[in-house]
This record gives C-alpha cells, structure tokens and sequence, in this order.
C-alpha cells in the first residue's frame, strides 16, 4: 500500500492549495468551475501519485503495462478515425461506424475463406479478398448516400445521427445474414509477443506484435489521411462541406458526391481496423462494440480531429489498462469500461470540445 | 401492391423459419428463451438448434409426448436480462395450459426469474447454470439445476488441478486465478472457490473481465505479472476465445487453463487456432459427437430440410441443448404417468421434475446412450448428479482426458445449505419439509 501514503498527502495538498487559490480569486461566478478543476487536479494527483510509487515498486512490470495500454490505445483510435472522418466532413455522428467494421471484416474474411478454399495462394487471395470488401465497402457507401443521406439533405445533426443508428440495424442484419453470424478467424499480422528488455527488468516487458501492427497502420493512415485532407482538391472539398453543407453547394461543390467519397474512406478506415481486430479476436459480430471504445476516445481527442483521435485513445488505453490493474486491486477490479467514460467526463468538464476539438462558438 | 404482396411473402417466410411450431390450443406448449443474434450468438445458436430440434424430432416421429403435440416458440433474449424477463412474460401464458417450464438459457435472467417463477408457478431448468444453492428444492421449488452446478465445476476443476500437482495436499500454497465474466454468472462460483482455498490452503484470486470481453488485456498482463500456478475460465460468447489468445499472447501456458462446461465449445477454441491447442475444459457430462438421437434427427429432420443446424449438428453445445429438451420433455413425460396423456400445467411438470428418474435404459431407448448418465431428482435435491469430466483441445477437436470427478459433497452441500437458509430468510420463504409426500 505503498502507493497510497505517497498519493494521499499529493492529494491532499492539491485540494488546500486549490481551495486557497479560489477564496483568493473571490470571484463568485468561477468559483464552481475552480472547484471543480481543482477536484480534477486533486484526484489525477492521487492518482499519478498511486501510479508513480508503484512504478518505483516494480518498473518493469509498470513498463509493460503502460506499453501495452497505449498500444491498444491504438487499436481503439483505428476504429475513432472513421468517426472523426464522417463527422468532420459532414457533420454527422456516424453511430454505424462500428456495424460497418464488422461489415468490411466478413466481407474480407468469408472471401478469403473462399478464395483459399479454392486452392488460391494467399499471396494473391489477400489483395482480391480486400478488393472485395472494399468493393463492398464502396457499395454500403452508395447506399447510404443515396437512400439515407440525400433524402435528409440540410436536416440539423440529430436527424442525420437518427439515420445512422437505423443504418447500423440494417447493416448488422444484413451481413450476418449475407455472411454468417459464426466466428471467422482471420490471421493476416502476428498475434505473438517480443519479451524485451530481460536483463533489466525480471521476466522482461511483453510487447505483442499485432498491437506494434497496428500502431504502424494507425501512423500511415493518420499521414495519409493529413494528406488527403490538406493537399487534394477532394479533401479541401471535403473540409468546406463541413464548414457548411449549403454555402459548399452555393460554389459548385457536389455534396452527393463529397459524402459519397467520405463514407468510402470511413468504410476503407473500417476495413483497415477489421484487418487488425479480425486478427486480435476473430470476425464475428461482437467487433460492433468497438464504437463504444471509441466514443471515449473521440471525446477526449475531440470529433473533428484526425490527431485528437490518436491521442485520444493513447490517454484512454495507457489510462485504462493502469487503472484496471493498480486501481482494480483496490476497488475490486473490472473498471476498464467505465474509468474511460470516467476519463472522457474529466476532460468534458475542462475542454468541451476535447483536447484537439474546434471550439464551437455560435452567434445567438 | 406488387410491393407490399412482396413484403409479405418475405415477413411471412422469415417467422416461418424462426418459429417452426407456433402455440396453438391442446398442445403442450414450452417457450424457447435463445440467443441468436448478438455478442452471445456464437454460443446460443447451437444450443437453441439443439433444444428446438429436439422438439421438432418428438413431433414429427412421435406426434408429441405421448401423442400431445408439442407447440415451442422461440424468443430472442440477446443474453439480455431485460430482454429475457420479457419474453417469459410474452411466452408464459401461451399454449393450452400455460408455458410447462423455462430454460432462461442465462444466470442474470434466471436470477430476475426465480422471483417469478413461484408466482406464475412455472418450473426453471437451469442445465448447468444458475442459482448453485437451488439445488435445495425445500427452499428453490421450482427451480431444476439439473446436472450440475457451477460450484460443482468449481469443485471438480479444482480436483483435477490437484491431481496434476499430485493430490489434493499439494494445493497447498499454489496459486488459482479464475477470470470471470463480471455478471452473476462469472461471479457464481467463487464462494465454492472461497471454501475450496480455505479447506485445501491454495491461494484464490479472482480477475473480473467486463462484457463482452472484447479487451482482456490489463486481465492478462496482471497474470503474466502474478504467475499463477492454475487459471480457471469463466467466460461466454466471444470472452472465451479472446482469452485463450490473450494467454497465448502472454505465453501462460493453455494447458494451465480449465474452462468451465460453457467455455469448452468448438467456438471457444476454433478462432484462436493453434494458440488453443492443450487448453482444457470441463464436460457437462457430454462432449461433441453423434449419437443415436442425432441418427433419428438426421432421418426425421436432416434429411427432410427441417432443421436449422448445420456445422453444429453434434457440437457440443448443440448435443447440450437437445439434453435440455430431453430433460425437459421427461419431466412434461413422468408428470403425465400421474395427470394423464393432456397438457400439463406447471405446477404438474415441477412434480414431473421432482419425481424424474432418467434410468440407464431410458437414456439408451432415447438415444442418449453416451451422453449423459442416469439422473434423478428429488424434492431435496434439484440437481441430482455431481459429476463431471475433463477435456482438451488437441488443436483439431476435443479429447477427453479424464474419468468422472465427483464434487466434494463435504464443502458443498454446506455451502448450499448455508446460502439456501441465507435466501429463505431475505425472501421469507419457509422451506418446505421434504420427508412429507407431496
């Protein structure tokens, strides 16, 4: 309990020195605010306090989970970034985003199963089986746009949010019953782990590959995304679409096909995602509750930002993972879900907007 | 018109294939609580193709239970136990005589149930789930944890533990972790485990993992970190295979894992592929495999398009839900020997439950000949058996490894008794006085 003598005085003195710096400043409309930031402070210094004395009681052990948490903070972000696509180019919260994960991840490993069913070399199976659920993808895409989007044109955000939770019932039914609803193994990246570090740290730090993959993919599509947005005519459409649907068609811009373009790569990113979740747990139908990982994320990055999405889920898996296991001791374990909620609520109440979210300031 | 015509014909075709044998009157009617869509539909499939063609194998080849057709409706549950409380309330009135029992096919609904239950007078079989201290049926009447519970498994894997290390007194100061689906069904056998630690001197800890266990990291780096001797594996739908990867990941050993009976299923261990292979799993008496029951379902409803199974036809948990049925329906069958070839009510069938006597023969003339043995309940006991086997996946199917376990009566029963009186109390129930005939 080591942790605790040395996170309680932290604690304590970040509440006195909070409480003071509030009577000092006297001004009555700020004091709730003040305290509530300082009741934040108090409590993220507790709780680094508790962390930092038992990093000292057992670093490599501290090490390995602090690594392995932000490496499935980058699994989360994967599946934020399609998020944080839609809603920054349309304005929309695209609750489907985990419904089309799992709609890219049967497409890509039913075909494959297929494929190699037939006697096709993996070599050239894998890039027609992600051709395929591209292709699918690029369907589910149209569709949406088509029967769901372009009807509700100019409709105000709930609306559109509305639309997709209808979209995601759809989609789940229709894959499962197009694809099947057993569990589908996918083995596309290594699933085993690297111990490094042995001679220093006792049984050494567990690095799994796959969490390493898919840090390495979340870094190209955040610099391929980047690109797009900033460097092609279609990505700076797509940024003043969101701007404004209305003023956006005014110039001539296609808002049909601009949202066609940015559901496809929101269905690209969720392929992408599938590929590493696939792996991590098999495609099957509980990949849809990857969105409720997200959501926290997405509200401590912010919506509107591709970075924010990365950070986001770095703060919220190395934040998990450590509470699960040095908090759960404590209170009894199975935290992780709700201490990312608990996360993002701490940051709601400091920064709306989230970390790298555009503060929206509105004339009334 | 073209459209709607069209609309019809699809709606139509779609309930006709989820509800093979809607209720009507002078049937006996059992409703289906199952899971076929969700994060549990990889488990709650097979199991409902296997209760539900049970049924179907009855009324197609026998015209029913002693010639009353059976009439069963499906109610999807989604392992929800809001969801799974209504449609019990949906079901429970339906058929000529009201629902003759309920398999909640869940721990959390049959937790919200066993408080209905008495009220509506309709009989719980919970086959190896459930409330443990319901085997005492003075205090749980109308609860039938038939075959086993989950203190049973506990026990059992704990006895084989033992006998890998070389006997029971070697327990002592070994490590058992046992991760856990975090609901009432994960958290159910740790007071066995509790007592276990205490009578043998192993330590005992639990490691909680939220649902759908999706993300079992942290769980699996506190392992690696703990060094258990032993892990225990209570997990459902996708928690149990992304545990068996997670420890491959970690490199614990599979073969230092016991899942419980519902966490030994070919869905368990197939997507975890060769990172599966050594890890072993407790049998509810049966395992995969074909039996004579399957050679008459494959003639009466195979081979005449009639069943929904397919890959899972023989799986393990297809092989339990046709047991469920066969055990349900025996009860529905040992209630008529007193009430007369009709509809039962349910009040008759929980009469039908105490008095049930599965005999060698009747397993054999059944064609469960191999997958389960004898089974008698009682107005004492509710369970009637405390038995169970070891499995182990070689990579490609299960491998039995063990002969039968016998639970430790001595720590159990205690046990039962203890929670049973703890139950009675906070509900006011009086138990009732099993020496009396009913």
């Amino acid at each position: 309990m080591s942790g605790l003598s040395f996170a309680i005085p932290g604690g304590i003195g970040a509440v006195l020195a909070g409480l003071m710096f509030v009577l000092l400043r006297g001004d009555r409309r700020s004091v709730v605010d003040t305290i509530v930031h300082v009741a934040l402070a108090a409590v993220t210094a507790v709780f680094l306090g508790y962390l930092a004395s038992r990093a000292i009681d057992n670093p490599g052990g501290f090490l390995e989970i602090l690594v392995g948490g932000l490496l499935s903070g980058v699994l989360y972000s994967l599946v934020a970034l399609g998020f944080v696509l839609i809603f920054k180019a349309s304005g929309v919260f695209n609750y489907a985003q985990g419904a089309m994960v799992l709609v890219a991840g049967l497409a890509l490993v039913r075909s494959l199963d297929y494929l190699t069913g037939l006697g096709v070399a993996n070599i050239v199976a894998i890039p027609l089986a992600i051709l395929f659920s591209g292709a699918v993808m690029a369907l589910c895409a149209f569709v949406i746009e088509k029967w769901v989007l372009r009807p509700l044109l100019n409709q105000d955000g709930l609306t559109l949010f509305m639309s997709t939770i209808g979209a995601t019932f759809v989609l789940e039914g229709l894959a499962q019953m197009v694809f099947g609803s057993g569990v589908y193994p996918l083995r596309l990246f290594p699933t085993d782990a690297w111990i490094l570090g042995e001679g220093m740290f006792p049984g050494g730090i567990l690095v799994n590959k796959l969490d390493v993959w898919g840090g390495l993919i979340a870094a190209i599509l955040v610099v391929a995304l980047a690109a797009f947005f900033q460097y092609t005519k279609t990505g700076r459409a797509l940024r003043a679409v969101a701007d404004d649907h209305a003023a956006a068609q005014s110039v001539g811009i296609p808002i049909s096909w601009i949202w066609f373009i940015v559901w496809l790569v929101a269905g690209i990113v969720a392929l992408v995602a599938a590929t590493v979740w696939g792996t991590k747990l098999g495609v099957q139908f509980s990949i849809v509750f990857l969105a409720l990982k997200a959501l926290p994320v997405l509200i401590i990055g912010g919506f509107t930002s591709v970075p924010g999405a990365i950070v986001g889920g770095l703060i919220v898996g190395a934040g998990e993972k450590l509470a699960e296991i040095y908090l759960g001791e404590l209170i009894g374990g199975g935290i992780e879900y709700w201490f990312a909620y608990v996360l993002a609520l701490a940051v709601l109440l400091v920064r709306p907007q989230g970390l790298y979210g555009e503060k929206i300031i509105e004339r009334i | 018109m073209k459209k709607l015509v069209a609309a019809s014909v699809v709606i139509g075709a779609s309930l006709a294939s989820v509800a093979p044998a809607l209720a009507q009157g002078g049937e006996q009617f059992i409703p289906v609580l199952s899971y076929r869509t969700g994060a549990y539909a990889v488990n709650g499939v097979p199991f409902a193709n296997g209760g539900v063609d049970y049924l179907a194998l009855l009324n197609d080849r026998d015209g029913g239970i002693n010639g009353v057709k059976i009439g069963f409706e499906e109610c999807e549950t989604g392992y929800a136990t809001d969801k799974g409380v209504e449609c019990y309330e949906r079901l429970k009135g339906k058929g000529a005589t009201g629902a003759s029992y309920v398999s909640p096919l869940s721990t959390g609904i049959t937790f919200a149930l066993t408080e209905k239950a008495p009220g509506d007078k309709i009989p719980l079989l919970t086959l190896g789930y459930g409330r443990s201290e319901s085997r005492n049926g003075a205090v749980f009447p109308w609860n039938f944890i038939a075959m086993g519970s989950y203190w049973t498994g506990a026990s059992v894997a704990v006895q084989h533990v033992a006998k890998e290390f070389g006997g029971l007194d070697k327990l002592k100061g070994k490590k058992i972790t046992l991760v856990y689906h975090d609901s009432p069904y994960g958290k159910e056998p740790i007071p066995a485990l509790e007592a276990l630690a205490a009578k043998h001197g192993f330590v005992f800890k639990g490691v909680p993992v939220t649902h759908p266990g999706v993300e079992q990291k942290s769980q699996w780096l506190s392992i690696r970190q703990d060094r258990p001797d032993y892990v225990l594996l209570w997990g459902w739908g996708v928690m149990n295979g992304t545990a068996i990867k997670e420890a491959a990941a970690v490199a614990f050993p599979r073969d230092k894992i016991i899942g419980i009976w519902w966490s030994g299923a070919e869905p368990d261990v197939l997507p975890a592929g060769d990172g599966a292979k050594g890890y072993k799993a407790l049998m509810l008496q049966h395992g995969p495999g074909q039996f004579g029951v399957h050679a008459e379902i494959k003639k009466h409803l195979i081979d005449k398009g009639k069943s929904l199974a397919k890959d899972d036809f023989g799986q393990v948990l297809y092989n339990r839900g046709l047991i469920n049925s066969f055990i349900g329906t025996e009860a529905i069958r040992t209630a008529m020997k007193k009430y007369g070839n009709k509809p039962m009510t349910g009040e008759q069938v929980r009469w039908g439950f105490e008095n049930l006597d599965i005999t060698e023969a009747r397993i054999k003339e059944a064609g469960f000949e191999g997958m389960m043995k004898p089974l008698k309940l009682s107005c004492s006991d509710h369970q009637g058996a405390d038995v169970a086997r070891v499995q182990q996946w070689d990579g490609k199917e299960w491998k039995v490894i063990s002969d039968y376990y016998t639970a430790d009566r001595d720590v159990l029963d205690k046990l039962v008794a203890e929670q049973s009186a703890k139950y009675a109390v906070e509900k006011k129930i009086t138990p009732r006085d099993c020496s009396k005939p009913d």
